[in-house]
């Protein structure tokens, strides 16, 4: 077997590591890629993009049906029909756009992309199991572990055709009349929220008392507040603990056990790291608890292994892996890069969105912060109603240190908000102040009113509501 | 509603007024029936004060660092019935009116490389400064925490980096850096420091400091001490050079009474017991600690009661007698010591001793160059009442005594006398360590109290002991002094 050298080798072509060979690449340097189960990894294939695809559908179903059932701003319509095959078909054909266009780029760069399974025997060396048969044995200078993380399993209650991952959730040819979700974490909410509107009997099992812990009680309201409306069930302080014919077993909170109809049961408790199966045990790399350890360029403690995305820990976003191989591959370049984020946004498709950046006003407190709050609602934008998305309880809210103005977060709820989220990520890294943000002028009508008139309220000023 | 003025409680005997150390509790706070509601400081000893009764605090009367007289109104307690003055739950609500900010001024911030920096307390320590900023800085390998910002709260904008490296503070190795320090801390100085302060500064002023330094050689006593120590279990007390200088000082203070003086600048008051005052570095500051009666104790004693009454300041825990009444005081910086140094009197006595670090040291001796273990004694008097022949001849003969230490542990006629008021007996001081129940230890014959005890640090009991004209029976100096009369002892006349 001829050994494939190279200076760059990439585990993994999800949202980290193809930006990461993509930005080698361009960068001049020879790069190989190795992916194992589709470019583009859990974020175009089975996550993000996917997910966000029944989202969207399954808003456009409920909005059709809404005119259906009785007819709104004059348009009226027949009972729209749900074909779960087709709504399937329409994703494989959406993700098959994206990872094919990620190959695309991977080839403009001049990045060597393999197909395969790595396993290494050393820090450097690996032999790659090749998707069309053969083995191809490669080293390399810099290896990059890119190898993302996966839905975590409940010992007792494994995947099977009725008990889904996140992932078989988005490859069902027919809807379930009902659903348990195991789980009101964000992938739990999102899927469930989506499996609701497409016409399931959904039902969440939660452990902890609270759904969204990341989020305060504020923010996670107008999500609670359409679950009720929507009659989803929500179960917290409840423990899964078995399946039967009837549906899902649960003690709920006073430790009475329950069972809830439940055609399949939707496991999403979580993700855990992909840390084994591919020799990392050969590489001498120390780990962080389940992760693996890196420095803030995401050295491993073995010179030249680097490892970026969900491997190395939280937050398990996309954005933050792409940083991290675009930071990857520059170091490896020669330049100086460090991952020093000030915030990262997390939002969550759920019905209504949730996007936060920076920390809430709790958290800023327990920082030692004397903070001021200003919070608008979009219930007093036009555009927001316009859209008919004012109604569902949703704000922006941004939280400053009371001293100096400066904005230590931004949270925000309701319709669309998620697209907001690129400015409260800018005006946080910027180091923006209450004054700039107030002070620049947002595009009406839009929902970028709401963070300005945000800072204005925490000012004392807003134009829309009651100083 | 009722209402409770609380005044300044009477603390202690002769006491005054009292400072107010920490306030433990805020206006608008409710307290149940003795919680701590202050720390206030009379002489050296600070006292918790409880709430007299449960209520709300409606006022406090005065900041840490006043001094209140004993029964003026220290805080105001509204009790049961009263209404709620506020409420106790800020609720984290959005401000609508804050309070006006510094508006950014609008024209453009000056290249001014040495504004003022601009002092924020910030969550993570990271200097503000957007995402392109902070990537030429980590290039050019500067540190941002170095670089002022002139943008508003404090930001840090390209210009301001233009500037730093204009200033030549972009230096090519990133390895080391002199770097500016910034800032200072300034606060009232209260509690123990104020008083410390007040009392060296009136020593200072009201004392014509008189400074003498001698030095002693030590070989001997050196040797004696080692001797000594070395035949002494762990948990037995070890002697270092304090006791031994306490000794030579009880030696000759009988000879230089000025110097064991209280002098208030009218009235002399010499004192015939030796209340040894061991300057001593607390944490809070420096205090002094009393051996009460040291000319009656062995020098193991006076080697364990310094180390307790230290060690009773530097926990906080002395009592008042343990912090008061010293008639001339030693000053020690111990392993520090220097060469020599300017004690400043512990007022209103008459006399410190100071002492230096041991060190050894080539010296003549009938022509030969021998290394010899050598201390400075540095000793500040009141001129006024001790004159510089009698400070000099005192500290010769302290040093007679050390350099010659067997004589020491001859006890005087000076203390014969203070002893002799009794006749028909012989005495001796007697303590007992117990630190076990193993260890022997007496009981006395009367009342069976076990006397002159030391469980861990603390003495239990101590007293006059005797063995005559009862040999193998002991009896406590309370006993002794009612029952003198049936042993035979008899009180001279």
């Amino acid at each position: 077997m001829k050994t494939l050298k190279t200076k760059i080798l990439i585990i993994g072509g999800g949202p980290a590591g193809y930006p990461c060979a993509i930005r080698a690449g361009q960068l001049g340097m020879d790069v190989t890629l190795v992916d194992a189960s589709g470019l583009g990894g859990t974020c175009l294939n089975r996550g993000c993009i996917p997910s966000k695809a029944y989202i969207h559908a399954a808003s456009r179903l409920e909005e059709i049906t809404a005119h259906a059932n009785e007819p709104a701003m004059g348009i009226s319509c027949a009972e729209p029909k749900l074909d779960m095959a087709g709504l399937k078909s329409w994703k494989d054909q959406l993700v098959g756009k994206l990872t094919g266009g990620v190959g695309m780029l991977l080839k403009a760069a001049g990045v060597n992309v393999l197909h395969g399974h790595a396993v290494f025997s050393d820090a450097k060396t690996c032999v790659v199991k090749l998707s069309d048969g053969g083995e191809q044995q490669i080293t390399a200078e810099h290896v990059v572990l890119a190898t993302g993380s996966t839905e975590t399993e409940l010992p007792f209650l494994p995947f099977s055709d009725r008990v889904l991952s996140s992932t078989s959730a988005l490859e069902l040819e027919t809807l379930p009349k009902t659903l348990a979700v195991v789980g009101a974490g964000y992938i739990g909410l999102e899927l469930g929220i989506a499996f609701a509107k497409l016409g399931s009997k959904v039902t969440f099992v939660e452990a902890l008392d609270t759904i969204l812990p990341q989020y305060d009680a504020e923010m996670t309201r107008p999500i609670k507040r359409w679950l009720k409306t929507h009659k989803v069930d929500l179960h917290l302080s409840a423990k899964a603990k078995d399946i039967n014919k009837a549906g899902l077993v649960f003690t709920d909170k006073s430790g009475t056990e329950q069972t809830i109809a439940a055609e399949k049961i939707l496991i999403a408790v979580g993700r855990k790291p992909n840390t084994t199966g591919f020799g990392l045990e050969n590489m001498a790399i120390d780990m962080d608890g389940a992760f693996i350890a890196v420095d803030d360029q995401c050295r491993t403690y073995m010179r030249n292994v680097w490892a970026i995305g969900d491997v190395v820990g939280e937050p398990m976003l996309a954005h933050k892996g792409t940083a991290q191989g675009e930071m990857v591959a520059e170091i490896i370049a020669g330049k100086k890069r460090r991952y020093d984020p000030t915030a990262i946004a997390a939002v969550c498709f759920t019905e209504p969105e949730i996007v936060g950046v920076g920390l809430t006003p709790a958290q800023a407190k327990q920082a030692g912060e004397e903070v001021i709050t200003g919070k608008f609602p979009l219930a007093a934008l036009g555009k927001a109603l316009a859209m008919q998305s004012g109604t569902d309880g949703g704000f922006v809210r941004v939280t400053a240190r009371k001293s100096d103005h400066l904005i230590l977060g931004i949270h925000a709820v309701g319709a669309h908000v998620a697209e907001l989220s690129g400015e409260f990520a800018l005006a946080i890294e910027m180091g923006a102040r209450l004054e700039d943000i107030a002070g620049t002028i947002h595009v009406h009508p839009t929902l970028t009113e709401g963070f300005a008139e945000s800072a204005m309220t925490a000012l004392g000023h807003p134009i829309h509501i009651k100083a | 509603m009722g209402q409770v003025k609380f005044k300044m409680p009477d603390v202690g005997e002769g006491v005054v007024e009292a400072e107010i150390v920490e306030w433990h509790v805020k206006v608008g706070q409710k307290v149940q029936e003795d919680d701590t509601l202050v720390d206030v400081m009379t002489d050296k000893a600070t006292v918790e004060i409880p709430a007299p009764v449960t209520g709300v605090i409606s006022a406090l009367n005065g900041e840490p660092g006043d001094v209140l007289a004993i029964g003026s109104v220290l805080l105001v307690i509204e009790t049961e019935g009263g209404e709620a003055t506020t409420d106790e739950t800020p609720e984290p609500a959005p401000v609508s009116k804050p309070e006006p900010a510094p508006e950014p001024k609008t024209e453009p911030a000056k290249p001014a490389p040495v504004a003022a920096p601009v002092v924020t307390t910030s969550t993570n320590a990271k200097p503000l400064a957007s995402p392109a900023v902070r990537r030429r800085a980590l290039e050019q390998d500067i540190d941002l925490g170095q670089v002022v910002g002139t943008g508003p709260a404090g930001r840090i904008s390209h210009q301001n980096l233009d500037d730093f490296i204009a200033a030549g503070w972009s230096l090519p190795s990133p390895s080391y850096k002199r770097q500016k320090r910034q800032g200072q801390t300034s606060h009232k100085v209260i509690g123990l420091r104020r008083k410390i302060g007040q009392n060296l500064s009136a020593s200072k002023r009201n004392i014509p400091h008189f400074s003498y330094v001698e030095e002693i050689e030590m070989d001997a006593l050196e040797d004696l001490r080692k001797h000594l120590n070395e035949n002494r279990s762990n948990w037995e007390v070890k002697l270092n050079p304090l006791p031994f200088l306490a000794l030579a000082l009880i030696k000759v203070l009988p000879e230089f009474v000025q110097a064991n003086a209280h002098f208030d600048g009218e009235s002399l008051t010499q004192f015939f017991p030796v209340h040894l005052g061991i300057a001593t570095a607390t944490p809070n500051g420096l205090m002094v600690a009393v051996v009460r009666h040291a000319e009656a104790m062995d020098i193991w004693t006076l080697a364990a009661e310094i180390a307790r009454v230290t060690k009773a300041a530097r926990d906080g825990k002395a009592t008042k007698d343990e912090l008061t009444g010293s008639t001339i005081t030693i000053t020690s910086l111990g392993a520090l010591g220097g060469i020599a140094s300017t004690p400043v009197i512990n007022a209103p006595e008459t006399a410190i001793i100071g002492v230096n670090k041991l060190t050894e040291k080539l010296v003549l001796d009938r022509g030969n160059v021998v290394a010899r273990k050598v201390m400075n004694l540095s000793s500040s008097f009141d001129h006024r009442i001790v004159d510089g022949f009698d400070a000099a001849r005192m500290i010769r003969e302290v040093k007679i005594a050390l350099e010659n230490p067997a004589t020491l542990f001859m006890i005087t006629n000076n203390l014969l006398e203070m002893l002799e008021h009794l006749v028909g007996c012989s005495f001796q001081w007697r303590q007992w360590f117990q630190p076990s129940e193993h260890w022997d230890h007496d009981h006395c014959e009367v009342c069976g109290v076990k006397f002159a005890i030391f469980e861990g640090d603390d003495i239990l009991k101590a007293g006059y002991a005797t063995n005559e004209p009862h040999p193998d029976n002991w009896i406590c100096a309370d006993c002794f002094k009612t029952h003198k009369e049936d042993f035979g002892w008899k009180v001279k006349p």
